[in-house]
């Protein structure tokens, strides 16, 4: 088994790479700025997969937590504290080097946190609302979770909306480039594009091992248990709350890192990424993918959001993927990537059943 | 030495009472059986000592802990495992898989742990794997560790539902109808199993409607009719008692 995930992961990397040398050869660059946001939608996509096809817990709120952290780093990136640069508290974290200061578009200069500060306030904040909401409506089934997970999903919306200070319907912009080490900055400028790319997928594929070891792990087996039988995991002496908590803190962290890498990397964030439509693409995507199967959600996470920000599907976006959702519900509820397709082609290879079972 | 000790529970659903001032004791070692017309109580008793629901009333000794109120997997992690009824395996699992299930209380590989597949966790994994096997092998159905277990006959599912609640290790299980849906044949070879199962030392409290199996293999049997127990005595007398024949086979008038 551990075998073949090394194999799975080299292979991730193996495409990523060549996706990159594809975009450089046949000169279509400029898709790389959407294969890079479809990277980090992906991050959303593969903890909310962990979720609703592990876990069985399903989540329609998860825009929101995206928002979260967009929405968190780029305002604490973005708030000017010059004004306030003499209070012992501000001076405390300039001198701790927690402040820096970036010119924005007139040539003023705008003293504010680090992005670094701001993303570790952004996933911090994500894990405890989290832990806040979830701990509540996590002891919801079905219907009631879902709709509870939508209310969630429509408070973040309209908060930030609603909220001045995060600029109403337009949103945050001006939003500084996230330099992770020196030379190594996320950021939408054209010379760092392949960069880019990579830090994205980077943490994509780091993110898709870390979830493949959990599913393959004590935790993982807990977590289908859950999904199978709570009452019977229950009864074996899984902690089925907890268990299912701490799979929507994680499943929240991943939406919330995919929000703060991708405002940074677009320099700004805006109210649609609280949507209810995006929480509803993100389970479309999910269920395309095939519940329980985190390379089916990877890779149709990929493809769509890519095939999306592309504008493929023109002003239908969002009722392609609301299209998506009704079909496959109702024609292939195991997804359209799903495991039998796997083994039914490795079949035609002969062998190839046994291979997987002896590794 | 009583393993198990109720006293006095109630449990009232509504305006029904269906456990009504039940008390009683299982002795370490033993098989007690559980019997009742339906409706007399029996799952709700079963539930209520599992933790799947709270007494209004009484206390529940485990052992010298007291665990009424308590969560299923608290009383799992306290050494207590059952069955169900219908039967509850995972599906889109394999049978070892389920029996896997069985090994959490024995292990420990968390969230993060699991994360970053930490060494440690690859050789807990391999021992919760060939403790699975060993009891696959202890049941006699090796040969279906692999499939998935919605796949198996019923009477199967039964033996990996028995094996996963054996691979918690209990001092006592709980085993809620396992003859349930079963043919005679299969019903003799799970009588079997149970006494192999008390032979390891283990505590067995069974729900049961089957008699023959009851009588076999039961060394106490207590019957409930209508929320209350009414007798609690070895099989014998159990079948000599006019209240109990009364409760089953009605007045003599009637």
């Amino acid at each position: 088994m551990a075998r073949n995930r090394h194999l799975q992961a080299f292979l991730l990397i193996a495409a990523v790479a060549a996706v990159q040398l594809a975009t450089m050869i046949s000169d279509t660059q400029h898709y790389l700025t959407q294969l890079t946001m479809s990277g980090y939608y992906s991050l959303v996509i593969i903890g909310l997969c962990l979720l609703i096809g592990y876990a069985g817990q399903i989540s329609l709120g998860h825009a929101g937590f995206f928002a979260i952290g967009g929405y968190t780093s780029a305002f604490l990136t973005t708030y000017d504290l010059t004004p306030v640069s003499d209070k012992a508290f501000i001076a405390f974290l300039s001198r701790t080097g927690m402040l820096v200061s970036t010119a924005d578009l007139y040539g003023g200069q705008v003293l504010h946190l680090h992005p670094w500060a701001a993303c570790l306030i952004a996933i911090l904040l994500a894990i405890i609302v989290a832990y806040a909401i979830g701990g509540p409506v996590l002891k919801l089934k079905g219907h009631y979770l879902a709709m509870a997970t939508l209310g969630f999903g429509t408070i973040v919306y309209k908060v930030v909306l609603g909220t001045e200070q995060f600029g109403a319907a337009d949103g945050i912009s001006e939003v500084p480039e996230f330099a992770l080490l020196p030379g190594i900055a996320v950021s939408g400028k054209l010379s760092m594009r392949i960069m880019n790319y990579y830090i994205a997928w980077g943490l994509v594929i780091l993110g898709v091992v870390l979830l493949s070891n959990l599913v393959h792990s004590r935790v993982g087996r807990a977590l289908r248990s859950i999904h199978g039988a709570e009452d019977a995991a229950n009864a074996m002496g899984v902690n089925t709350g907890r268990y299912k908590l701490n799979m929507f803190v994680i499943s929240a962290v991943f939406a919330a890192i995919g929000g703060v890498f991708l405002t940074h990397y677009n320099g700004g964030i805006g109210p649609s990424e609280a949507s209810i439509m995006k929480s509803v693409r993100y389970v479309a995507i999910v269920a395309i993918g095939g519940m329980a199967n985190l390379w089916g959600a990877l890779v149709m996470g990929f493809v769509l959001n890519f095939l999306s920000l592309r504008g493929y599907f023109g002003s239908y976006d969002d009722a392609v993927f609301g299209a998506i959702l009704i079909i496959i519900m109702l024609f292939t509820p195991e997804g359209l990537l799903r495991r039998d397709l796997f083994s039914d082609i490795r079949s035609l290879f002969g062998s190839g059943k046994d291979l997987e079972e002896k590794v | 030495m009583a393993i198990l000790a109720v006293r006095d529970l109630n449990k009232r659903f509504g305006g029904l009472q269906a456990v009504k001032d039940v008390s009683f004791t299982v002795t370490a070692g033993s098989i007690k059986a559980l019997i009742g017309p339906n409706g007399a109580g029996k799952t709700t008793l079963f539930n209520l000592i599992s933790g799947v629901l709270s007494p209004d009333s009484g206390d529940i000794f485990f052992g010298d802990m007291q665990i009424e109120g308590m969560k299923p997997f608290q009383i799992a992690e306290k050494g207590m495992s059952r069955t169900f009824q219908h039967i509850r395996l995972f599906p889109n699992m394999t049978a070892i898989e389920n029996i896997m299930i069985g090994r959490h209380t024995h292990s420990r590989a968390g969230f993060i742990a699991g994360m970053f597949s930490l060494p440690w966790t690859w050789k807990e994994e391999s021992r919760i794997r060939s403790r699975s096997r060993e009891i696959l092998d202890f049941l006699g159905i090796s040969g279906l560790a692999d499939s998935e277990s919605t796949s198996l006959a019923y009477g199967q599912q039964r033996i990996v539902e028995l094996g996963r609640a054996l691979a918690c290790e209990p001092k006592l299980l709980l085993l809620d109808e396992p003859a349930a849906g079963l043919n005679i044949k299969e019903t003799a070879e799970m009588a079997n199993l149970i006494t192999k199962v008390k032979n390891l030392g283990i505590t067995v409290l069974i729900v049961e409607h089957d008699m023959s199996l009851v009588m076999n293999i039961s060394d106490e049997v207590i019957v409930l009719s209508y929320g209350q127990k009414i007798a609690d005595d070895v099989p014998l007398a159990i079948q000599k008692n006019t209240e109990v024949i009364r409760v089953y086979l009605g007045e003599e008038e009637c």
